[in-house]
């Protein structure tokens, strides 16, 4: 009879529209903004800045070493290192960008900055309700938006978080015993050498005809 | 299939005065190809088609290159007379390659299943000999591909059935993707604060009112 | 930018053979780039004889943003989410596609469990694309979006599986030289197999829901019949080469990846019509349930890079390299020269669907306008790869 295909088709979608009134899987619309969907761990929107430490400043982890600046593709990322150094975690002097401007109308969050950068300061942020009111100037954002603690980067992508500070932490350490070896290396050839002087030195007596026998 | 040396040699056998050249592929992909001089190309490609043994029915990507001038530098050793002894000494030549632009043709067979067989067509120069044979009687695929080199590069493709600007609009002019070509810098453009077309597009535009406080946002906060 | 509409220089006059005693001229309709039943921003220039199409004229190039030249400025490892964007709903294929034509240029080989999981994700892209596709298709029909949302539940579940897994539901930029960028957990291998063991029932639902229908039927059959000689001199692939009969699926003939690892058949069509082109969909859906049930079997522990490639400063050898793969729109080529540097010297996309619009005159002439979009429909265009 004619018309059967259209009719098991109807009878689908009432099976359907019947059951969203039972089944879960059957209504799938989410009523946003009042309700939201959880987002995964890895999702990705736009990159941050991690400080370590409550000052934004003092333990901002970026050295402006412009690596992400270069590799980004779209060329989003504008950095002016400074003159001057502050130390990074391990102590040692380091440049600190001036200027960090990050155009998010252009950036495409493609997370390659975070995939080169050598210092894990650059992460992937979650944020995407970002639409503003101003085109040109809201829309870059710059060193102070961009900065985040390390805490609020545990919250958002916790299991990477933990890893990043792992291998931080076990850099440090190795950093350490690396330093420790060499100190005692460096004290073991002083003494060394001072033995040695002292054995030249005790030696030119010894030479001297002397007969006392076990002398130490 | 065969081996790119046979392959030569049947198509120099069937098809009188084709001049054909292997060229070698430098890379571990080992996809060498044919350059076809551009008289017996059509010739050439329909041999390549009815083959019985290579039968390559299928175009799958045609392609534009284009190549400026280039200086190669070539060092030989050379056996020379230095200070009454005999010594191998190293030689720099330069060779200057006048610039053309390709056309390569990726060539399958669906009927035997095998493939590619490359083959590349070249220009005399990059300004008035732009001229190459289309190859779109042979293989209809090649009909909007080679429209996109024309719109792209600027060869001209004779006997091409419908030979117009494909991907920009008919009235533009100059060739997209020359490796010499020189973006117009009147660009209509909107202020970011780091980018130098908008300081090139400035140049062309008078003073505009401020719009949404955009011409006050600087590099500096 | 205002284009010129091509002139279409008028034909003889059209025979009396449609009973019809009205004489006339051919009218030229443009059917414009914004047009919600063309794909995107897409353009045909037809003449029309009352209802019958005489000649059709595509235009396009209103989504071209020169990617081939970015490409030409942007170093290897940075083309790679640009590849994302070209054919929107497919990324994971696109970036499968030209990591494999930068691995063949430089030789660099891929550990077995990243060659799992690019098989693993390219058939879930297969599926969501397919099945959009016969959403799409049936909203051009008329069906007002009732086909499309089922599809797109299940493309739901398929684009969340790549976000926890990419970070991002369609850009995923995924693909590396050498592997894949960031591995899939147990919990997410799961979770896919759940999803894909439900697939079957959605797959029988949505044929039960579509395909017998006689509007279908009626508006798809005998309707933009493709020869094989045609197609095959055309440079069609994919899908609609299938449904003409030709037996040529690159999965099977160039064996990249580790497909020949799996079994799985391909269907092959008979007419050539629209109606066929929708089957083959469908019935590759389901081979690409049985793809990636073997491939979950299969999968196995392991590193998912090569650790040899350098993710910076990445130059490969001097040469170049043509690499193709079956996207679910054709065969998707990347051809790549490269002089050393670490920008590629030449970068070139073969878009399937572009080459697939070769043959859009052949098929419409003699049909009428509302054939026109279901032709267009079936040959499944993305206007950011015909553009790119």
């Amino acid at each position: 009879m004619i018309g059967t295909g259209i009719l098991k088709g109807m009878a689908v979608t009432a099976r359907n529209f019947v059951g969203s009134y039972f089944d879960k899987e059957r209504l799938i619309t989410v009523q946003y903004p009042e309700e939201r969907i959880p987002l995964p761990e890895n999702y990705r929107n736009f990159p941050f800045l991690i400080y370590d430490g409550n000052d934004s400043h003092a333990g901002l982890r970026c050295v402006a070493c412009k690596i992400c600046e270069k590799e980004c593709p779209p060329q989003c990322i504008y950095i002016v290192k400074s003159q001057d150094k502050k130390p990074d975690y391990m102590g040692k002097p380091q440049f600190y960008p001036k200027v960090f401007d990050i155009d998010i109308s252009v950036c495409m969050s493609c997370q390659i900055c975070v995939e080169v950068c050598p210092f894990e300061a650059i992460k992937m942020d979650k944020e995407f309700e970002l639409s503003q009111r101003e085109r040109f100037d809201h829309l870059l954002l710059r060193k102070e938006q961009l900065s985040k603690s390390n805490e609020y980067y545990h919250k958002i992508h916790p299991v990477e978080a933990a890893t990043v500070d792992k291998g931080l932490a076990d850099a440090a350490t190795a950093a350490e015993a690396k330093k420790r070896a060499a100190a005692e290396a460096a004290a073991k050839a002083a003494a060394a050498k001072a033995a040695a002087a002292a054995a030249a030195k005790a030696k030119p007596a010894a030479d001297a005809p002397s007969p006392s026998p076990g002398s130490s | 299939m065969e081996s790119l040396g046979e392959i030569k040699s049947r198509i120099e056998a069937a098809v009188f005065g084709a001049k054909i050249e292997i060229m070698q592929n430098g890379s571990p992909s080992q996809q060498h190809s044919l350059l076809i001089d551009n008289e017996h190309a059509v010739a050439v490609a329909r041999f390549l088609r009815v083959d019985p043994a290579l039968y390559l029915d299928f175009c799958s990507n045609v392609t534009g290159v284009d190549w400026l001038d280039r200086v190669v530098k070539k060092t030989t050793k050379v056996k020379k007379i230095v200070d009454g002894q005999e010594k191998e000494v190293v030689e720099t030549s330069e060779e200057k390659i006048p610039g053309y632009l390709e056309a390569v043709y990726h060539l399958y067979s669906i009927t035997h299943k095998h493939g590619p067989v490359i083959i590349r067509m070249r220009t005399s120069d990059r300004a008035d000999g732009t001229h190459l044979p289309s190859l779109t009687p042979v293989w209809r695929s090649a009909e909007f591909q080679e429209r996109e080199i024309f719109d792209l590069y600027g060869i001209r493709f004779g006997g091409h059935p419908d030979l117009r600007r494909i991907l920009m609009w008919d009235e533009f002019e100059n060739y997209p993707m020359r490796k010499d070509y020189h973006e117009p810098d009147d660009y209509e453009w909107e202020p970011t604060p780091h980018d130098d077309v908008m300081e090139k597009a400035k140049v062309h535009y008078p003073p505009r009112p401020e719009m949404d406080g955009a011409e006050k946002i600087t590099s500096q906060p | 930018m205002s284009a010129v509409v091509e002139t279409i220089e008028a034909m003889e006059r059209p025979p009396l053979s449609m009973g019809s005693r009205l004489e006339g001229e051919l009218l030229e309709v443009s059917m414009g780039p914004q047009h919600p039943s063309t794909h995107g921003v897409f353009r045909m220039n037809v003449a029309l004889d009352g209802e019958i199409v005489r000649k059709l004229k595509p235009v396009f190039g209103y989504l071209h943003r020169n990617h081939e030249k970015i490409g030409e400025n942007t170093s290897y490892l940075g083309s790679m989410p640009y590849t994302d964007r070209l054919d929107y709903f497919c990324s994971m294929t696109n970036n499968w596609a030209y990591a494999l034509s930068v691995e063949k240029l430089a030789g660099i080989e891929v550990p077995e469990r990243a060659e799992y999981l690019r098989v693993i994700l390219a058939e879930l892209t297969r599926l969501q694309n397919h099945a959009s596709l016969l959403g799409f298709l049936l909203s051009d029909m008329g069906a007002w979006g009732t086909p499309l949302m089922y599809a797109f539940r299940e493309r739901e579940k398929i684009l969340d599986l790549f976000e926890s897994l990419a970070g991002s539901r369609m850009m995923c930029d995924y693909m590396r030289f050498g592997g894949c960028r960031v591995d899939a957990s147990e919990e997410w291998l799961a979770g896919a197999q759940q999803i894909v063991d439900r697939f079957p029932k959605f797959l029988d639902e949505f044929e039960e829901l579509i395909l017998g229908n006689e509007i279908v039927i009626g508006r798809t059959q005998n309707v933009g019949k493709l020869s094989a000689e045609l197609a095959v001199n055309a440079g069609i692939t994919g899908p609609m080469l299938r449904a003409c009969g030709v037996n040529y699926d690159i999965r099977k003939i160039d064996c990249y990846g580790f497909y020949p690892r799996f079994k799985f058949r391909i269907p092959l069509g008979e007419h050539g019509d629209t109606y066929d082109r929708l089957m083959m969909r469908a019935l590759e859906m389901r081979e690409s349930v049985e793809i990636l049930k073997q491939a979950f079997a299969q999968i196995a522990p392991g590193p998912i890079v090569n650790p040899k490639v350098k993710v910076r400063a990445f130059r490969p050898p001097v040469g170049e390299a043509y690499g193709r793969i079956e996207g679910p729109k054709g065969e998707l080529g990347f051809y790549l020269i490269s002089d050393g540097a670490p920008n590629p010297y030449r970068y070139r996309v073969r878009p399937p669907s572009f080459i697939n619009l070769t043959v859009l005159e052949d098929l419409c002439l003699g049909h009428t306008v509302a054939d026109v979009m279901v032709i267009l429909g079936s040959i499944d265009i993305v206007m950011g790869e015909v553009d790119r």
